[in-house]
């Protein structure tokens, strides 16, 4: 079991293979990686080097084909499906790049998703979606739908979706991709505060060098292997 | 109960395409009600033949008459407990469309032999001691706002005076009501013995067929045969079968409305099937990202496939709940047309036939495409949108 100073997350001997026909693509080969707990990780390189591919294995969205993949503690890599949904409900919030929120939900119905799965009671549920929601500052948006919002207000609510239920780790896929430097600095900013005031452990995947310099760490990730940044 | 919502987001991701499904499916219902109701109709004699009822008609077609001489003949033979003989006048009441069915009988053993037909002490009593007096179903009553005393002129296209008038003038002694729910009472009863005389000399004597009860139900085929045996050889050769049977042949004249119905109901569901199957598998193909989403955020595969379900079934349920409520309140209101359909209601049997197709339908239009969900991988599914 990993302590509260030890590393959240450990990744072992990684290798992941995708198969198209008879070719095999190594995306990740013998990868090694320890994220320690309160970090704030960006994971860089370029397209089709496994960067999305890493983050599907930490967030137990996908199964390496070797190696293994420790979590607080804990062989996700040994995990069945049902048993991965049940631990990414509990463990893991998710920042897509398009964000990827249900357009015929509200906000606050957007946000409230992950709490259906507990036990909360609905008012339980309201209490925890306004308290995620003003985090992300958008208490004032709650009723509208996602077409009715920004780029920018719809990454915040797909955020405080990610943070609603109080998740271990918090792992972020290119989240300012799609918005513009504006939009993008006052996501990273939120990201930021959420590491630094609450402690939240993030991975972040990013392209964009002006991201990658609001993390703690940035590591690159190329031919399916990892080297860390050189320092500045 | 809190994934209802996200149910009913699912359909209304696609407002128009869901609703034009909705419609079809509440038209699809509210045929099959209606048509339950029209089969109801049509074999409404056959549902209310009684299993100790036989009817004797002639062998060749029920429009050539008997002799009513027979009757006694029949009531002699072993077995044979009532007899009641029964013609079709085919009366008209001041316009042709004003059809209802019309039939001289004797009054006593009519009323005993079809208990179904409910008439207060006192009709029943006018009604014996009336030659011209006649007995009318309260449906047919309040089509035409008769009371009782009335005088009810019918014209018989079939049975004329003997000076040639087709006019024929009734005293409304009695208004019978149904025992039971299925009961025909769109029938108008009068006298044979006023009948007989009153009609041409040389077709007098003559009636359509007999209703005979026999004492034992089971050996009904065996009783229906000896009564044939009896008249075979003789001008008028009897075929003599069960009063469903022969309730069943009346009903058929127009083809058999079950099989055609069958057909129909059978081509309209198939189509249906395919529209909501269409449609639910295309939004699940088009919702691959925010399923993969859901499955991101922790929901379980058995979860996604019970949502896709919920999906189709909610939809079924919606549209054929409306399509079979909107004929059950249709029917309620009566017969469209008492003259061809007088007995017009929605069978408990076909609303619970209406009820297993709505969940039939949503079961099999929605198990593919939530299969197809449940099985989807999350990363695979979320690479539909990132």
């Amino acid at each position: 079991m990993s302590t509260p100073n030890g590393p959240l997350i450990e990744i072992q001997d990684v290798e992941k293979i995708y198969r198209r026909g008879a070719e095999e693509i190594h995306v990740l080969s013998g990868l090694n990686l320890t994220v320690a707990r309160g970090e704030f990780l960006a994971l860089m390189g370029p397209s089709g080097s496994g960067k999305s591919t890493l983050l599907n294995l930490l967030g137990g969205l996908d199964r390496p084909d070797r190696g293994t993949v420790t979590v607080e503690g804990k062989r996700i890599d040994q995990l069945s499906d049902r048993q991965l949904a049940a631990w990414r409900a509990r463990h893991v919030g998710l920042v897509f790049q398009f964000y990827n929120l249900l357009p015929a939900m509200t906000a606050e119905r957007n946000v409230e998703l992950p709490l259906l799965l507990t036990d909360l009671s609905r008012r339980e549920r309201r209490q925890h979606v306004a308290t995620a929601l003003a985090i992300v500052g958008l208490a004032h948006r709650t009723r509208h739908y996602p077409g009715q919002l920004s780029g920018g207000e719809q990454q915040r609510v797909g955020i405080a979706r990610a943070i609603v239920t109080d998740p271990t780790l918090l792992l972020c896929d290119e989240p300012t991709g799609d918005l513009d430097r504006k939009s993008g600095d006052e996501i990273l900013g939120l990201l930021q505060a959420l590491n630094r005031e609450q402690g939240k452990t993030i991975l972040m995947v990013t392209h964009d060098p002006h991201a990658s310099a609001r993390a703690s760490r940035t590591v690159h990730l190329d031919k399916g292997q990892l080297s860390a940044d050189p320092p500045a | 109960m809190k994934y209802l919502y996200l149910v009913w987001c699912g359909l209304k991701r696609k407002k128009l395409r869901t609703l034009l499904t909705l419609f079809s499916i509440v038209v699809a219902f509210f045929l099959f009600g209606l048509l339950g109701a029209i089969r109801q109709a049509l074999a409404g004699g056959v549902s209310m033949a009684g299993a100790d009822r036989l009817v004797a008609r002639h062998k060749v077609s029920i429009i050539q008459m008997l002799p009513i001489s027979y009757e006694p003949r029949i009531a002699a033979l072993p077995g044979v407990t009532a007899v009641v003989a029964q013609t079709w006048f085919g009366g008209v009441y001041q316009d042709p469309k004003n059809f209802f069915p019309s039939i001289p009988v004797e009054p006593a053993e009519f009323l005993a032999m079809f208990p179904d037909f409910v008439l207060p002490a006192a009709q029943r009593q006018a009604w014996l001691a009336t030659r011209t007096g006649a007995i009318v179903g309260r449906t047919t009553a309040e089509r035409f706002g008769w009371k009782l005393g009335d005088r009810i002129p019918l014209r018989s296209p079939i049975w004329r005076h003997e000076d040639g008038s087709d006019a024929w003038e009734f005293d409304l002694v009695g208004i019978y009501d149904g025992a039971k729910k299925g009961t025909d009472t769109s029938q108008f009863f009068f006298r044979y013995d006023y009948f007989d005389e009153g009609r041409a000399p040389d077709r007098r004597g003559e009636v359509s067929w007999f209703t005979l009860r026999v004492n034992n139900p089971a050996l009904a085929d065996q009783l229906a045969a000896t009564v044939d045996r009896e008249f075979a050889n003789s001008p008028y050769e009897t075929k003599t079968e069960p009063e469903g049977a022969f309730a069943q042949g009346f009903a058929q004249q127009v083809g058999d409305v079950g099989a055609i119905m069958t057909g129909i109901l059978s081509a309209v569901f198939f189509t249906i099937l395919l529209v909501v199957g269409n449609t639910i598998a295309q939004g699940v193909r088009e919702r691959t990202a925010e399923l993969g989403v859901l499955k991101a955020l922790g929901v379980s595969n058995g979860r996604v496939l019970g949502l896709v379900l919920g999906e189709s079934c909610l939809l079924a349920a919606l549209g054929g709940g409306a399509g079979l409520g909107g004929a059950w309140l249709v029917t309620l209101g009566g017969s469209p047309v008492p003259s061809l359909l007088p007995i017009f209601y929605l069978p408990t049997a076909d609303l619970l036939a209406g009820l297993a197709l709505i969940a039939a339908l949503g079961l099999l239009t929605g198990l593919l495409p939530a299969l197809q969900a449940g099985r989807l991988g999350v990363a695979e599914a979320l690479r539909h949108h990132t």
